[in-house]
């Protein structure tokens, strides 16, 4: 069966575009994109980050979180021309250079809290983002519960990142 | 998935900002952008144009007055539910506001966006017609305080004119001693409420109610303020048939109708159960706060 094709060559959209500048992972970027392209799609596709994964686009499953000016935030939830000026950091950024792993990425390691690992760059950053917050830590079940309320493991690995939240605040020296 | 096609302009003054409202029928404002953008991915929203209000001085920052506080339309949920002079003369405010989403959402969604959304069962919406407070919208003409009761119109529809800027919101410091109480019926924590109650409840040297003030959200086009129960409970003790009353005079406040869901009977049970806590919980801080001083 053939399908019919157009023949005339694929052209650019009308998108209108916008020049971003902005500073991800200490690094200073200046693209032009269209001014339609989520930040979450800036950094995996323009910049090839792609640990910043990409689930729901409309900021239930929390796989894109990254840290926006410091803060856990939805990278699908945010225009890159919003972000222009922000500082952004992704989870290609937490372990050292030389590939130590960061307090919390141990812990998830350690507490084995990841099966697929889909959700866990955002799980790192929204906890990475609390944990440097300088309000008190509620590590109680329940309130571990409400920071990991945001992002969704489909993997059923909830205790075990339960455990890795409590571990990383031992190793971090905030439990 | 992706928004459609639209326009972005972010200005640096809100004449540009008001300007360009006025020159496109189908423009927006996008402050946090957390309920306006999943709504663009999912293009249920197509606005041709985006009207970014970040960049416009003077539209951050929360101040706490003598009588209210102000919260400007850049200021972030996370800051005003954090912000501890906030804490310190209204309570209520970080209460109600655990269970505005998740953190990370609550880091970058406005509450002045929030109430401008203008969803029935929002929590923010129920907290400004709680406790009468107001919004001051900026338009070509200038200036002016729309109050709570008179800005929330119907589902997400409120008085602001397509020209006009929300550009801050007063919401009223509680009354000294005064109790006060938030909670709500949920499927998952961080979704919108249900059904959603607040009260504020002060008391005399008899633990009579002197002054009641009860709103829920979830229950119909907009938030409600409960005036049959608060009438039903002022000057009582409370007793087991006064909340009875109350319950029974609020019920025809639920005029939303079953949607997937939950039932309207289920929305009414749901009413009355939490106006039962909400009001008991209240009266009990109202008892601390007059027995400390």
């Amino acid at each position: 069966m053939t399908r019919m094709m157009k023949q005339a060559a694929p052209s650019r959209s009308a998108d209108a575009q916008a020049e971003v500048e902005l500073t991800v992972n200490g690094e200073v970027v200046r693209r032009t994109v269209s001014v339609r392209m989520l930040l979450s799609d800036f950094l995996r596709h323009e910049l090839g980050l792609t640990g910043t994964h990409v689930g729901c686009e409309h900021g239930v499953c929390g796989c894109c979180t990254v840290l926006i000016d410091g803060k856990p935030g939805r990278s699908c939830l945010t225009l890159a021309v919003q972000a222009n000026g922000y500082q952004i950091r992704t989870i290609e950024s937490v372990a050292a250079a030389d590939g130590t792993l960061h307090p919390v990425q141990q812990a998830f390691k350690e507490c084995h809290g990841l099966q697929c690992g889909y959700c866990t760059p955002g799980m790192v950053m929204n906890i990475l983002g609390r944990f440097e917050e300088t309000e008190p830590l509620d590590l109680s079940d329940e309130g571990i519960r409400e920071l990991l309320s945001g992002n969704l493991c489909r993997c059923t690995g909830y205790l075990n990142i339960i455990a890795a939240v409590r571990r990383a605040a031992e190793l971090l020296g905030r439990s | 998935m992706k928004p459609s096609l639209f326009g972005y302009q972010a200005p640096t003054t809100l004449e540009d900002a008001i300007n360009l409202l006025a020159g496109d029928a189908d423009a927006v404002v996008l402050a946090g952008g957390q309920t306006l953008l999943p709504a663009m991915n999912f293009r249920a929203a197509n606005p041709s144009l985006l009207v970014d209000i970040q960049h416009i001085d003077g539209l951050r920052g929360i101040a706490v007055g003598a009588d209210s506080i102000v919260v400007k339309a850049m200021v972030r949920h996370r800051e005003l539910e954090l912000d501890e002079a906030v804490q310190r003369v209204n309570p209520l405010i970080a209460e109600a506001m655990q269970h505005v989403a998740h953190i990370p959402i609550r880091n970058r969604g406005t509450v002045v966006g929030s109430l401008c959304h203008a969803d029935p069962s929002a929590e923010m919406p129920l907290l400004l017609v709680l406790l009468g407070g107001s919004v001051i919208a900026r338009g070509p003409s200038g200036s002016r305080e729309i109050a709570a009761e008179d800005f929330f119109h119907s589902f997400l529809t409120t008085a602001r004119s397509h020209d006009e800027i929300v550009i801050e919101a007063r919401f009223p410091l509680l009354p000294p001693k005064a109790g006060w109480a938030f909670d709500e019926v949920t499927r998952r924590h961080g979704d919108y409420a249900v059904v959603g109650v607040g009260c504020v409840l002060s008391l005399d040297g008899s633990s009579r109610v002197s002054g009641v003030r009860l709103a829920a959200c979830g229950i119909a086009d907009r938030p409600v303020r409960l005036k049959e129960a608060e009438a039903a409970l002022n000057g009582t003790a409370l007793g087991a048939s006064d909340l009875d009353a109350a319950v029974a005079a609020s019920l025809a406040s639920v005029t939303q109708p079953d949607d997937i869901n939950v039932s309207q009977g289920y929305r009414r049970r749901a009413l009355g159960t939490l106006i039962h806590r909400m009001v008991a919980r209240a009266a009990q801080r109202a008892q601390t706060a007059g027995a400390v001083s």
